[in-house]
């Protein structure tokens, strides 16, 4: 596992260097990110989370520290800046304020132009993102400007999956959905994930969203890093998360709590179903079920 | 008695498509009424028709069948509208929409300032309302540079200044983390118990409405169920057939009562789901 597809390097970024308005966004963060994981980024407003995932793909660059991509730093060439672009996918907080095509096949094909592919192929892949985005195929020649909220979040997903970026970088892209929309968008997320064992970041104030996707998560605090660890081990130190402003999911504490009285649960319990399994094994055993 | 009542409120719009013109229905024959000191929540998935419902009550919008009075006022009484907005108030989603001054005690009483408050009292409803959301000691700073939660709190305060007798709060702990929106609950609820202000909010996340007294599920522009919320959460598989959650804690007990499970009683929130569960478990 010595090979992550991505690395940085005591990463920080201040604001207003020099000025009595200096302010750290992001301290020294030195992380390394594995092909195929799915990491969830937590932290409180302002901790540095956005900041951060913009500094990943180029978009911000650093006061000072590294990113590396495939052990390439990014900055070392301005030329490849653009190409890393291509292969780090970003997707902003409320995309949906981005669209600004005619219709949203050319909105999600402008990202592949750009790549300076063929028309077939740009062809093939918006048909391909629309059908990960869950975007209806009648959809596609109308202006994105007509479609509903939930709609026009798909479609700017999709405009970015169409690149078929290594790493898809997602920030907060459940804000304002209601509960319906937010569980088909991150089953899409995960079954995109699947299908092109790519690296995704996601980054929500949901724990619950978080728990029920990600394989590590990332623990940002006032611009440091203060965890990256598996979900289980990261959402068991309820106290620490707690004491930062955020919270572990509701089924976790519940559980917790059980065990610490006595319950024979297993620790770092993270969705109703796990928790429902356990607790009829052990009812079951007892002959109670 | 009766703060506000929706007698068989319609809304609609016209949308226009390139072959014809199509009334989209968002409220249909919506009769709700909310009782002085009230704490409402209504919930419903995105196109339910809660917000727009929501802007009737302060005449934003006005209906464009049935009518809804806010305290025997008409909200389509033209003259009487600054009465309505004088009585009920509105948070919205965005905080960073709602303010509009540079110094935190300036916002607050732009309110009262437009309703042509003496300075004196002003200054005394801008103390109260800032101590009433416990942002007393931020009067002095620059909203921009405030928390999510923070400045929520102050677009709150800035409706608290014009002293209304109802708050409506349209999705206000939406943009914000788990810590802000704890903030704005607790404030709201608060406001609610100590000062009797009737509150109306709106929301996605359950898990905020387990403490109010009344829970309206909106579904298409219709009113779905109402009920406390142990009773329409305990509608488990309607709550989830309308695109909506019920919390985890509900959710986990209630699988288990269907397999057969005996329990004292369906939770709501993290403490009770604990205590019934040490109960069948230890």
């Amino acid at each position: 596992m010595s090979n992550p597809i991505l690395r940085t390097e005591c990463l920080s970024l201040v604001y207003g260097k020099g000025t009595p308005f200096e302010k750290h966004a992001v301290k020294d963060v030195s992380i390394e990110i594995n092909r195929g994981e799915v990491i969830g980024v937590i932290g409180h407003t302002g901790s540095g989370k956005s900041t951060l995932m913009q500094m990943l793909n180029g978009l911000i660059k650093p006061t000072s520290g590294k990113v590396y991509l495939d052990g390439v730093d990014i900055h070392a060439d301005k030329k490849k800046l653009r190409d890393v672009r291509f292969r780090v996918g970003l997707v902003f907080q409320y995309p949906e304020n981005q669209l600004f095509e005619e219709t949203v096949r050319q909105d999600i094909s402008f990202g592949p132009r750009n790549m300076g592919l063929p028309d077939e192929s740009i062809e093939k892949r918006v048909k391909r993102a629309a059908v990960f985005a869950g975007l209806k195929d009648e959809l596609l020649d109308r202006s994105p400007f007509d479609l509903s909220g939930g709609e026009k979040r798909r479609a700017a997903i999709a405009g970015v999956i169409a690149m078929d970026p290594e790493i898809l970088i997602l920030d907060e892209p459940t804000a304002g959905l209601d509960p319906m929309g937010r569980d088909v968008l991150l089953s899409q997320i995960d079954a995109y994930h699947k299908s092109r064992n790519n690296t995704v970041l996601l980054v929500s104030h949901s724990m619950e969203d978080i728990a029920g996707i990600a394989d590590r998560v990332l623990v940002m605090n006032h611009g440091d890093c203060v965890m990256l660890d598996t979900t289980q081990n990261v959402f068991s130190r309820s106290e620490e998360l707690e004491s930062i402003g955020l919270r572990v999911p509701q089924i976790t504490k519940i559980t917790t709590e059980l065990r610490r009285r006595g319950v024979p649960l297993s620790e770092g319990i993270l969705t109703v179903d796990k928790a429902f399994e356990e607790i009829c094994a052990i009812l079951k055993k007892e002959g109670r079920l | 008695m009766d703060f506000i009542k929706a007698e068989h409120l319609f809304f609609y719009y016209e949308q226009e498509d390139e072959q014809q013109n199509n009334a989209v229905n968002v409220l249909r024959d919506v009769s709700l009424s909310v009782r002085k000191g009230e704490f409402l929540a209504i919930i419903g998935h995105n196109g339910s028709g809660k917000s727009t419902l929501s802007k009737h009550m302060n005449a934003i919008l006005l209906p464009t069948g049935g009518r809804i009075l806010v305290e025997d006022i008409d909200t389509q009484d033209e003259d009487r509208i600054y009465d309505v907005r004088r009585k009920v108030g509105l948070v919205l989603q965005n905080p960073d929409n709602q303010l509009v001054a540079s110094i935190v005690e300036e916002d607050v009483a732009f309110g009262p300032e437009n309703l042509g408050v003496e300075p004196e009292e002003i200054r005394r409803r801008v103390d109260n309302a800032l101590k009433a959301v416990d942002m007393y000691e931020y009067r002095l700073h620059a909203p921009h540079k405030l928390s999510g939660g923070q400045k929520q709190r102050i677009a709150i305060a800035g409706i608290l200044a014009m002293e209304p007798d109802c708050i409506v709060l349209d999705e206000p702990t939406a943009m914000l983390d788990p810590k802000g929106r704890e903030e704005v609950i607790s404030a709201v609820t608060k406001l609610n118990r100590e000062q009797g202000i009737t509150v109306v909010l709106i929301t996605h996340n359950m898990d905020e409405t387990v403490n109010c007294d009344r829970v309206v599920v909106m579904d298409k522009g219709r009113i779905l169920t109402e009920g406390t919320p142990r009773e329409v959460f305990s509608q488990v598989q309607l709550i989830r057939s309308h695109q909506l959650d019920v919390p985890q804690a509900t959710e986990l007990c209630a699988k288990l009562a269907a397999c057969g499970l005996e329990l004292s009683q369906l939770p709501l929130d993290t403490q009770e789901c604990i205590d019934v569960l040490s109960e069948v478990l230890l």
